[in-house]
């Protein structure tokens, strides 16, 4: 604790009054030692007039010690700790606190490298911004990408690149822009709000607090006015009101308070509210505080608030808007941080924790480890200390929730062991379980056919497979699928053929036209192709699919040695012009929304088995050539 | 709660009251009460309790009590062994409590740097600084097994300033050895200790002198060494703190000062 400020001793109120308008700003730094990251901090707080005298006293003659010259090493201010990594203490994160005029600033030091994602991952969890350091003569390495991956992906928005060393490259401007442009490529597929680069030196000073003279190419601000003026406030109307409620207050025979800190959003005396995951609504009567009752509250806000009406709430229920929504379901998907030595043990019970309460969970599945050096996804089945992993979870209770991205009180959680109650994973909730990876209950076996697939093969005299027609309205998906059907049935073969209209006039008729629902149709029909193809039969699937990764799903559920894709690739002029019940012109209007080809994407097959464009070829002539692939695939005979 | 009457204690005292409010605090305090604490300051903690109905827990080691153990005789560090961790120890392991409220700081020493807001202790009361639970977003976990517990630490991101601001913004009562008056000292070893009893055993030719002073921490008396200073309102007691730090001489005594108090602090097993 230490301040530089005259009003200090000219006028101690005067500074008082001051200090209560300064916000805190939290934020980490991601380097190693040999990055200069010691020497930026110890620069930072030096050049700021943050150390007294008597430490820099100490630092000096230490200094004087260790390099034998006059030079103060900044490096040591922040030494403290490495007599503790010399006595084996594993520092996971150390937190340093500094004031500016303006400011008031929280460091979270993650040092160390073997635990490195579980260190970085916890000072990230609170930072409103990462410091990343960058060795100039070094440009981008794995670290860096290693850095920015975890900032990223545990939402730090602000993303400072902190180019160090500037005086090793002589202060080259063409260097920096080299490490720039490097960055700014890399950085181009993470989702980082906003990026800012400043060339310094911590060594000689240069751009950290003072000015550099020697670089005056660079016209940005430096690091600590950057860190003075960068907005790390979230508006308060772009987010929807959440109160978790934390504890029921009772006083006397008549006060019922809901009481916890508002973790989004705002809220009004007199508002319309409604408790989740009960869903009863009522109005806020008075906001409490000790200081006395408000009129409005926001984030940060600890509250109570009492309501009209009686209502049956308790700790762990959700207060939102009402007309608001929160997901509410048993299963989600979710990144998951590994933070135990013992790896995941799949299906072990553990205990979910999150803003919204507790619940008994289990990791039911592994689907991909996300490597942090290279942002990579790779399948998985196992989960290890420092791994990272995409993951479906189920609790044996509704689970209120957010996606991470939208809300992070509201999508982050902490996964705990119920016999060492240690925590073992941290976690960022993606959404509600995709349909697509919900695992089927335990009790339910296979219940196995006694004629093989070979004994089908012989009397249908064909392999089973799936063809799958994808491509956009007008397309000719009906047509080909119902000539096809022909074609293969005068041939002696037995198909079935799913056409994406017939199945939603029956088994999805409850869906509707949303990318979500588009994607469960396709599901349904792959899940009823694959029974099929158990059956021996071929399957032809006439469908829009416009997901790519839909279409990946339903490759993998069928198999992929039994999936054939046929992309229509017709031009979407000729599409429309076919449309003779006016599809297109709804959507034009906006009376069809997220319609393929007009207010939503279609993702063209890139891998599709058959490209073929029916604006110059014939139906008969797309059968041919169909026909023939399944023939040199070997599904039908000669 | 862990009252130790002390700034930081007030401090978390008024956050509780706001938390609950218009409820009354769910759990009670607690002090270790060494026989040895500034008269004052039993005075306040007494009256403060009274005023705010406030249900208060007060322990002394009586096996230490009656080998009459005291800072004068044993020396500081058996004296604080006996008489405030193990009482602590003591009080926490008879209540059975699962969870205690401590009012220490990570900007207090660079080792408590790295503490966690909730910190875990196994049955005797230990913390293992290799061992702690990872911490992210506000999510704290709080689960132990029976014997264990946790001491969760609201104002472990408060630097001194800030509670010192704090104080002074909501006006919050404190023990008036906080700021400067005239008080009866003597001089030892460099270090101005305030007479505050009887039982203060002075030296040969010793005479108390009243001297302008004030205290930057609390605790037992003989143990706790003041500063010569005029400041006498909560704003002026932050001016000269700011301003000391850049005084040498000054600065020296106050570190002492510092360090003797966290050494206290860590034998109360406060970490």
């Amino acid at each position: 604790m230490f301040e530089s400020d005259p009003l200090i001793e000219s006028d101690i109120d005067a500074y008082l009054d001051q200090r209560v308008r300064k916000d805190l700003v939290r934020f980490i730094t991601c380097g190693s030692v040999d990055d200069g990251k010691s020497t930026l901090i110890g620069r930072l707080l030096h050049d700021s007039q943050l150390i007294a005298d008597d430490h820099l006293e100490t630092l000096k003659t230490d200094s004087q010690r260790r390099t034998g010259t006059d030079d103060i090493d900044l490096s040591l201010v922040t030494d403290g700790l490495k007599a503790e990594r010399e006595q084996g203490i594993t520092i996971d994160v150390a937190y340093q606190y500094f004031s500016t005029r303006h400011r008031n600033f929280i460091i979270a030091d993650t040092p160390g490298h073997e635990q490195y994602t579980r260190n970085m991952a916890t000072g990230a969890s609170t930072a409103d911004l990462a410091v990343i350091l960058i060795d100039a003569r070094k440009g981008v390495v794995q670290q860096t990408r290693r850095h920015s991956y975890l900032a990223a992906l545990l939402g730090v928005k602000h993303i400072v690149i902190a180019v160090n060393k500037m005086d090793l490259v002589d202060y080259s401007e063409q260097r920096y822009l080299e490490i720039v442009a490097e960055y700014t490529e890399y950085s181009a597929n993470l989702n980082i709000e906003s990026l800012e680069y400043i060339p310094l030196s911590a060594l000689q000073g240069d751009n950290v607090v003072e000015s550099s003279e020697v670089m005056p190419w660079f016209v940005g601000p430096t690091l600590i006015d950057y860190l003075n003026a960068v907005e790390v406030a979230v508006p308060i109307s772009t987010n929807e009101f959440r109160l978790p409620v934390q504890l029921v207050l009772r006083s006397g025979a008549d006060f019922r308070g809901y009481a916890g800190s508002i973790t989004s959003g705002q809220i009004h005396r007199g508002d319309r509210v409604t408790v989740l995951p009960s869903g009863v609504s009522s109005t806020v009567q008075r906001i409490v505080t000790f200081d006395g009752d408000l009129d409005m509250a926001s984030a940060g806000d600890a509250i109570a608030v009492t309501l009209g009406d009686e209502i049956d709430m308790s700790r762990g229920d959700l207060l939102v808007k009402e007309g608001e929504n929160v997901e509410l379901d048993t299963s989600i998907a979710a990144t998951i941080i590994w933070m135990a030595d013992k790896p995941l043990d799949l299906g072990e019970q553990l205990i979910l924790q999150s803003h919204n309460g507790t619940a008994n969970v289990r990791v039911d599945t592994v689907r991909y480890l996300l490597d942090v050096n290279t942002g990579q996804k790779a399948k998985a089945t196992a989960l290890q200390l420092n791994e990272i992993a995409e993951c479906s979870i189920s609790a044996d209770r509704k689970l209120l929730f957010e996606s991470y991205e939208s809300n992070r009180a509201g999508g982050s959680f902490i996964l705990i062991n119920r016999i060492s109650n240690s925590t073992v994973a941290a976690g960022m909730i993606a959404g509600p379980l995709s349909p697509w990876d919900q695992a089927p209950k335990d009790s339910l076996e296979v219940q196995d056919s006694e004629i093989g697939a070979l004994e089908r093969q012989l009397r249908y005299r064909q392999r089973p497979c799936t063809v799958l027609l994808t491509g956009l309205t007008g397309a000719g998906k009906s047509s080909i699928a119902t000539a096809l059907e022909r074609c293969l049935f005068d041939r002696g073969n037995s198909t079935v053929r799913l056409d994406g209209e017939n199945v939603r006039l029956g088994i999805s008729k409850d869906l509707g036209f949303t990318a979500v629902d588009r994607s469960e149709n396709l599901r349904r029909v792959a899940e009823i192709a694959h029974l099929m193809n158990s059956q021996g039969l071929i399957a032809i699937a006439a469908l829009l699919a416009p997901q790519a990764e839909a279409r990946a799903r339903a490759r993998q559920l069928v198999g992929a040695d039994q999936w054939v894709e046929v992309f229509l690739d017709t031009p979407l002029s000729v599409c429309r012009s076919r449309d003779t019940t006016g599809l297109y012109e709804a959507a034009d209007r906006g009376d069809i929304e997220e319609f393929p080809g007009v207010s939503a994407t279609y993702e063209a097959p890139e891998d599709a088995d058959l490209r073929l464009d029916t604006s110059d070829m014939t139906v008969d002539r797309c059968v041919e050539v169909i026909v023939t692939l399944l023939k040199e695939k070997g599904f039908i005979h000669e | 709660m862990l009252y130790s009457i002390g700034k930081d204690s007030s401090v978390l005292l008024h956050l509780a009251r706001k938390a609950f409010h218009p409820g009354s605090i769910p759990f009670p305090l607690l002090h270790i009460d060494t026989t040895w604490k500034f008269k004052e300051m039993i005075e306040f903690r007494d009256r403060i309790c009274a005023e705010l109905g406030l249900d208060l827990l007060v322990h002394t080691n009586l096996e230490g009590l009656a080998a009459q153990i005291n800072p004068f005789d044993h020396g500081s560090q058996t004296y604080t062994d006996i008489m405030k961790t193990d009482a602590l120890k003591q009080a926490l392991t008879r209540g059975n409590h699962d969870a205690a409220f401590g009012g220490a700081r990570r900007d207090e020493e660079r080792s408590r740097a790295k503490e966690r807001i909730f910190s875990f202790r196994d049955s005797n009361h230990r913390w293992d600084p290799k061992n702690q639970r990872p911490e992210l977003w506000n999510l704290y976990n709080g689960k132990v097994s029976d014997g264990e517990s946790i001491r969760v630490f609201p104002i472990s991101n408060w630097t001194e300033l800030d509670v010192w601001h704090y104080i002074h913004l909501e006006n919050i009562e404190i023990v008036p050895l906080y700021l400067a008056a005239p008080r009866p000292i003597v001089e030892r070893e460099q270090n101005l200790i305030m007479v505050d009893d009887a039982r203060f055993p002075l030296r040969p030719k010793e005479q108390p002198r009243t001297r302008s002073v004030r205290f930057r921490t609390l605790g037992c008396y003989p143990l706790s060494g003041a500063i010569e200073s005029i400041a006498s309102t909560v704003p002026e007691v932050i001016q000269e703190m700011l301003l000391d730090r850049h005084s040498e001489r000054q600065g020296r005594i106050i570190d002492h000062d510092q360090l003797a108090s966290m050494e206290e602090k860590k034998r109360e097993g406060y970490f």
